[in-house]
């Protein structure tokens, strides 16, 4: 499964990374969020994959029986789902903001402070 | 002598103070440090003499091997005590030179500080020691030649003369790596001792390329001249002191402190004696277009420097000889006549000779010491230029290679020069006493003192040259020519160098003649000189410049997207050679999944793709919950419930978020051209390549011992959690988790505020907080 994921993941890049050049300003916040999903699978993924063993340990036992998924890139995705949440909510506002003073969604329209 | 010389700085930052309390008398103050430091050089004088070399080691930064050594022998001797001496000189003549300049204690800080730090150069035995030192006198050199900031020729001189030193300073630099790595030591004395395995060694021309160009900067060789007569931009004493008497030999120091290393191969010779000899003749014949005072007097010193290198490219011990002599002769009567000149500049209030006349009836005085240094730089007897003068003739004529071109350009040299020094000292005091800008009088004793000194030095030394046999030979012995018996003298017999002597007085003297008719033809030769190397300086400079201008245009132009592209591309650059040149990434990768995994993954992909080429908002939006949601299924499936839970939770709110606020946003207007288009097609399609490729590799690698294993085993021991995860974030990365709170409650902050703002109040919301957004 990693080999199928590692190209739905460059494709997933391909996709953020062409809507981050383009213009409108809608559509480069469209393409942060596909890169801040992009990267959190490739760190998902980077770690090897488990089937069927969720980092748990089972109630009255110290530590898990059998292999269990690798924990710390899941706590790092965790955290990092969360921040681009954060980031993802700050940007739409902004946008919408920039909207509302500029009434254009494009770039190019805001190359200066004065608008 | 590291304390003198570090303590020399600090006195050197005190000038302001000293200023405060000594006024006027502070540069006489000040030059007791020198003084001082000439008395304990001569106290080292027998043991010098004997052959004793001494060594200060002082540890700087042990681990890389660099040291605040200091290194004293017959050739760092004679140099110290030219700083030394002429410095306190120099300090003199500047009390008067600069009575009551507002800046006068920002001359003597950098005067001060530049004293040390050539002081530290010719001391230095460690190359990074003396590299730093170098590049010290270079800048101090800058600030000097700038020293009248307000003039543009002044500061454009001052970043010429930097430019050009500095930039020879990097290549002294590569050369001194290359000259540790090839010699195994950043010793200079130890270095000197490995000669034989140095001019074997493979990096052996490199490194005396890289060597030549740093000292031929500094030294002011051809094709590098053109920056010293540009720097007589700086007040007279730094003229004097500086750009006659010490910076300008510390290129010429080096060769000659690294001759005993590096010398004696056909490179050596070759390059130093015809670069040599050809700055010789460029120095001379430019020196006879000039007018101007200093020009001339600078442009004979490029003519001595050319004549000091080519002296070290002969290489033989008589050669060396004639070396020492030529340098403390030089030494003695340039520093003389630049500060005649500054009398002359500072009485008549014009640099220009062709302007003055008779000057000897009103300043007799001056006229005399100008008389005698102007002898000694003809090359006349009895005067300590004449030794010198014979003695590089005598090598000359034993040259082994390209004889003749170097005994004519010796020659000719040699008449040119004394045609100078007619011009110098005959044009201002002998004539009809002209009217200037100012009404001269005799110079202020203290100006005189210095000049005067010196023209007696070369005087008496002249009259008995075998006084000084101690002191060439040890420094000789410095360069590597050992017990090499060594008897100066006046009278030679009638050989062929007095011959040439004779023939080049009276080629002198014609020329100085015929002076003014020769510079009126000369000048017909302006558009050539125009082509020199200073124009190529010039072009270099101005292409640096518009080089820079398409460059920010080009990478810095405001548009994002075109930064993202640069930098995309540089990435992929790099990456990808180091991908394939490195690793060969191999494709060949067992895929197994099941056919339920496949179809999430598929869903991802095209939930990505299709947000791409969605015309709408709301339907881009929904394709990139597909895809968000796809991703939550791919961590249920692959044994992360928290990760689902999280994204699902996240996702769900996303989509609520932007189809809120986008909502009233119209829908995408095509902004760009097709050609746009396929261009950020094939970027982004490569990068996605790139990561494809990364990821196959990293997961084809080895894998390192897990951190995760020690976070499985104390999960419950220690964290007392069965949710390995939930312990990692609360626990043992608690602190991780804590920042990441704060980033969300300013992202909360930053929206609230912006929501609180309508469109209406333009004032507030451009004043908007925007540090919000680094989450």
């Amino acid at each position: 499964m990693e080999p199928l994921l590692a190209v739905a993941i460059g494709i997933l890049f391909a996709a953020a990374i062409y809507m981050m050049l383009r213009r409108s300003i809608v559509k480069l916040v469209i393409g942060l969020m596909l890169l801040s999903n992009a990267a959190n699978l490739l760190i998902f993924v980077s770690a090897g994959l488990t089937r069927g063993g969720p980092p748990l340990v089972p109630q009255g036992l110290a530590a898990p029986q059998g292999a269990v998924a690798d924990p710390l890139p899941q706590a790092l995705v965790l955290t990092a789902i969360v921040i681009a949440f954060g980031v993802l909510s700050f940007a739409v506002v902004l946008v919408r903001r920039a909207w509302e003073i500029v009434r254009a969604d494009d770039l190019d329209r805001m190359r200066d402070t004065d608008t | 002598m590291q304390l003198a010389v570090l303590g020399g700085f600090v006195m050197a930052g005190m000038a302001p103070l000293l200023h405060r309390w000594f006024g006027e008398r502070t540069p006489l103050v000040m030059a007791l440090l020198p003084a001082a430091l000439a008395v304990w050089l001569l106290a080292r004088w027998p043991a010098i003499a004997a052959g004793e070399v001494l060594l200060l080691e002082w540890a700087w930064v042990p681990g890389l091997d660099i040291t605040l050594s200091f290194y004293l022998d017959g050739l760092a001797w004679l140099f110290a005590m030219l700083i030394t001496v002429i410095g306190s000189l120099v300090l003199v003549y500047t009390g008067d030179y600069l009575r009551g300049h507002r800046d006068l204690p920002r001359f003597l800080v950098v005067l001060t500080a530049f004293m040390m730090s050539m002081l530290g150069l010719v001391l230095a035995d460690n190359l990074v020691t003396l590299f730093v030192f170098w590049e010290l006198t270079s800048i101090t050199s800058f600030l000097l030649i700038g020293f009248n900031h307000g003039d543009l020729s002044a500061r454009r001189a001052a970043q010429q003369g930097l430019y050009v030193t500095a930039g020879g300073g990097l290549a002294l630099l590569a050369g001194f790596v290359m000259l540790a790595m090839a010699g195994g030591s950043w010793s200079l004395a130890e270095l000197t001792a490995r000669g034989d395995a140095l001019r074997d060694h493979a990096l052996y021309l490199p490194l005396l390329a890289c060597l030549l160009v740093g000292a031929f900067t500094k030294s002011a060789q051809f094709p590098f001249h053109f920056w010293l007569p540009s720097a007589m931009a700086a007040p007279t004493p730094v003229s004097a002191y500086l750009h006659s008497a010490t910076m300008v030999k510390a290129g010429v120091y080096l060769l000659a402190r690294l001759h005993p290393a590096l010398g004696g191969t056909d490179a050596w010779t070759l390059s130093l004696s015809l670069v040599g000899a050809f700055t010789m003749l460029t120095g001379a014949f430019l020196a006879i277009h000039h007018t101007n005072i200093k020009k001339l007097l600078a442009y004979s010193t490029v003519m001595a420097l050319g004549t000091l290198t080519m002296l070290l490219g002969l290489g033989t011990p008589g050669a060396l000889v004639a070396f020492v002599a030529f340098l403390l002769a030089h030494s003695l009567y340039k520093g003389a006549l630049f500060m005649v000149a500054g009398i002359l500049d500072h009485e008549t209030g014009t640099k220009d000779v062709t302007h003055m006349g008779g000057l000897r009836r009103v300043m007799p005085r001056t006229a005399m010491v100008a008389a005698v240094a102007a002898l000694s730089l003809a090359g006349m007897p009895p005067l300590l230029g004449f030794v010198g003068k014979e003695l590089m003739l005598e090598s000359a004529l034993g040259a082994e290679h390209y004889r003749l071109p170097v005994v004519v350009l010796a020659f000719v040299a040699s008449f040119l020069t004394l045609a100078v020094a007619a011009i110098v000292a005959l044009r201002p005091f002998f004539g009809t006493l002209r009217r200037t800008p100012r009404t001269p009088h005799e110079a202020p004793p203290g100006m005189l003192a210095g000049p005067a000194l010196l023209a007696a030095l070369s005087l008496l030394l002249g009259l008995a040259p075998g006084r000084l046999d101690d002191l060439v030979m040890a420094t000789v012995a410095g360069l590597g020519a050992v017990d090499h018996e060594v008897h100066l003298s006046l009278w030679h017999g009638i050989n062929l160098p007095l011959l040439l002597s004779l023939a080049s007085l009276v080629l002198g003297l014609a020329v100085w003649h015929r002076w003014d008719r020769l510079r009126a033809r000369l000048a017909r030769l302006r558009p050539l000189m125009a082509r020199g190397p200073e124009a190529g300086y010039e072009a270099l400079m101005a292409g640096m410049v518009a080089g820079a201008e398409w460059q920010t245009r080009m990478l810095q132009n405001g548009h994002i997207r075109n930064y993202l592209v640069v930098t995309l591309l540089t990435l992929l650059g790099l990456v990808g050679h180091a991908l394939f040149f490195r690793h060969a990434p191999s494709l060949d990768v067992p895929v197994e999944a099941y056919l339920h995994e496949a179809v999430v993954a598929g869903l991802m992909v095209a939930g990505a793709v299709a947000a791409c080429v969605m015309r709408s908002r709301l339907a881009a939006v929904a394709a990139v919950g597909i895809m968000g949601f796809s991703i939550a299924l791919v961590f249920v499936l692959f044994s992360a419930p928290d990760l689902a839970i999280t994204q699902l939770l996240v996702e769900t709110l996303t989509v609520i978020l932007l189809v809120l606020v986008l909502f009233r946003l119209p829908r995408f207007a095509t902004l760009s051209t097709p050609t746009e288009r396929a261009r950020d097609v094939v970027v982004a399609g490569l990068s996605g390549l790139m990561i494809t490729l990364l990821m196959l590799s990293v997961l084809a690698g080895e894998r390192l011992p897990r951190i995760s294993d020690y976070l499985i085993a104390n999960s419950q021991p220690q964290g007392h959690g069965h949710n390995i995860v939930n312990v990692i974030l609360v626990d043992f990365r608690a602190l991780d988790t804590l920042g990441e709170m704060f980033v969300l409650a300013l992202a909360a902050i930053g929206v609230l505020a912006m929501l609180r703002f309508h469109a209406g109040d333009h004032e507030v919301g451009r004043s908007l907080p925007r540090e919000h957004d680094d989450g």
